[in-house]
């Protein structure tokens, strides 16, 4: 696959050390063409600005599987805003709370702290990429 | 006839000869006098020379090259530039301290005019300017070529950011008439470091310009070439113990100390990687061979420096007197003070000993505990230092000591600090004869003698 030009960068967030994932999302958006820039596990909100801003980076993709997303990502948006981020894409995905909730009631909280794009347990990498892919305007 | 090398270190305090026979591996002689830079840089030299020249007989010698290091008037002075500080700051630091030079200040982000004029006014040899993986950000390096084009026209400037920015920049530097050269991104990749390159355009520059500019000429017409900064001379002999060379092995992984009267350097030639399991590597990648400097940290002009850094109660764990201030002021400012009585030895040993362990605690890497749901997980930054073969000691304090050993044992791993990743049982070695430096320069033309010498010179105690 060609690249397309974008530059994204994935990681962990958190207390969490779940790598696999990790993997399997770099590797599919290397293989859809996106230059990809791994920040890999147990990676505060810090390490995942600094690279998008080295990077020139176009989305940030948060993953967590331990349900502690809520608080790691407390002023995420702000952050970024902070650092001169003011437009960057920021999704996030995996098990990011914790029991039984409503997704949608989830999916809201996520958004009003800055999330573009919040997926349910279970979603595939690349239904993101498809979303990912119009929210950047790559046809 | 004996064919022999010279080796020469213009030092900021003196000037160092070791006369080397290159046929039997071994130390003719060696000699010092004190640095004349100020008049001319050769009278130091010929005084050194004269006192060398007692110690061997010149009909039975042939000296067939001469080869030096310097770090005279007040050595290779740098700034560089990122973009984010614990990133490309950070590489750009790092690369310029591997090649031997003092980093007066870094600066991250978008430069400022108050900035520039804080540049302008601080006399440095060479700038650095870095910023962005390839293909990442381009508007902060733009940003600073612009500001830099504009404003500082005679310094040196080494370009090791985006190369997607070089076209671009080549425009900027030369409508501006600029002196400047491109080299590979000194971070291309997130935390991937990229150093070699940067310290080899460093060396180059410093060879062809700064020579100059510090009224070496003269000396450099005489030798065949003053070949790099000191503390780069005495990295490369560090590199060449570790690792061999292409017909021999080296002896591993190793540590220099090197407590000098205005700083003290470390230089790590290790990977560093954890030495223990489960263990996650965060932040930008170590350099096989690292040096860091320690301003703070000296045993004459920095003694007051040292005083503040570790604080009173720190030096009377190892020395107790009640005028621990005035004595390091003393030091601080009668900086040729050679100590006679036994309580002053005592003290400069003292000070040794902090400055070995608060110089270790800096370059060695670190353990950060997290509390997760599955256990305790552990972070390491840096480099873990704890199974390093050897801890090398050099430098004034060290070589003249009694005592060497209890010095650099402040540098090994402690219970009490137990998440920094120091020595644990290194072997300790001296470098008594005081030749790292002179062994760096002649691993350039000849490293399995270098290595040989190394290994028979510095011993343990």
């Amino acid at each position: 696959m060609n690249s397309n030009g974008k530059t994204v960068v994935i990681g962990v967030i958190g207390a969490d050390v779940h790598a696999v994932g990790n993997k399997i999302i770099e590797h599919v958006l290397t293989s859809e063409g996106f230059n990809v820039v791994n920040v890999g596990v147990m990676s505060s909100q810090e390490d995942f600005i600094n690279a998008a801003i080295e990077t020139n980076a176009d989305a940030i993709l948060v993953s967590s599987l331990y349900g502690h997303a809520e608080l790691d990502c407390q002023g995420f948006r702000e952050k970024c805003n902070e650092a001169g981020l003011t437009n960057i894409l920021l999704y996030i995905g995996g098990n990011i709370v914790v029991g039984k909730q409503d997704f949608a009631d989830v999916e809201e909280r996520f958004k009003k702290m800055g999330f573009n794009r919040v997926y349910a347990p279970g979603v595939r990498i690349e239904e993101g990429i498809k979303d990912l892919k119009k929210d950047l305007g790559i046809v | 006839m004996i064919e022999a090398y010279l080796l020469i270190d213009f030092g900021s305090t003196y000037t160092k000869l070791t006369l080397v026979d290159v046929g039997n591996e071994r130390i003719i002689a060696t000699a010092k006098a004190i640095t004349t830079v100020e008049t001319n840089i050769m009278e130091g030299f010929n005084q050194a020379y004269q006192l060398l020249c007692e110690k061997f007989d010149r009909n039975e010698v042939k000296i067939v090259k001469k080869l030096a290091c310097s770090s005279a008037a007040g050595g290779l002075k740098m700034i560089t530039i990122g973009l984010v500080p614990e990133l490309t700051v950070e590489a750009s630091k790092r690369a310029a301290l591997g090649a031997g030079a003092r980093v007066l200040k870094t600066y991250s982000f978008e430069l400022t005019n108050a900035e520039i004029q804080e540049i302008l006014s601080s006399k440095v040899d060479i700038i650095l300017l870095s910023g962005g993986t390839d293909g990442g950000n381009t508007k902060t390096i733009l940003h600073n070529a612009h500001k830099i084009a504009e404003n500082i026209k005679h310094i040196p400037i080494i370009v090791a950011g985006n190369k997607c920015c070089y076209d671009d920049i080549k425009t900027i530097f030369d409508d501006a008439g600029f002196n400047y050269v491109f080299t590979e991104n000194v971070m291309p990749r997130l935390n991937v470091l990229n150093v070699v390159p940067v310290r080899e355009k460093i060396r180059e520059i410093f060879m062809k310009n700064i020579i100059k500019s510090k009224g070496m000429d003269e000396a450099n017409n005489y030798i065949d070439g003053i070949l790099m900064p000191t503390p780069a001379a005495v990295l490369k002999a560090g590199e060449i113990l570790s690792l061999g060379t292409s017909k021999q092995d080296g002896i591993g992984d190793l540590i220099i100390v090197d407590i000098g009267g205005a700083t003290t350097d470390v230089h790590s030639l290790a990977d560093g990687y954890p030495t223990k399991a489960g263990i996650n590597l965060k932040g930008l990648q170590e350099p096989f061979a690292k040096r860091t400097v320690e301003g703070d940290l000296g045993m004459r002009y920095s003694a007051l420096a040292l005083y503040e850094a570790s604080g009173e109660k720190l030096i009377r764990e190892y020395v107790d007197v009640p005028d621990i201030k005035e004595k390091c002021a003393y030091r601080h400012d009668h900086i040729n003070f050679v100590p006679k009585d036994e309580l002053d030895i005592a003290f400069d040993e003292a000070l040794a000993k902090v400055a070995t362990r608060l110089a270790l605690n800096r370059h060695a890497g670190y353990l950060e505990v997290v509390y997760t749901p599955i256990g305790d997980i552990f972070n390491q930054y840096g480099k873990d230092l704890m199974e390093a073969k050897y801890l090398i000691g050099t430098g004034g304090v060290i070589v003249h000591s009694n005592n060497p050993e209890n010095i650099l044992k402040e540098g090994l791993y402690s219970s009490s600090e137990p998440t920094i990743l120091k020595p644990k049982h290194p072997i300790i070695k001296i470098d008594y004869e005081y030749i790292l430096s002179a062994m760096g320069l002649l691993a350039f033309d000849l490293p399995d003698t270098a290595l040989n010498i190394m290994k028979k010179y510095i011993v343990e105690i």
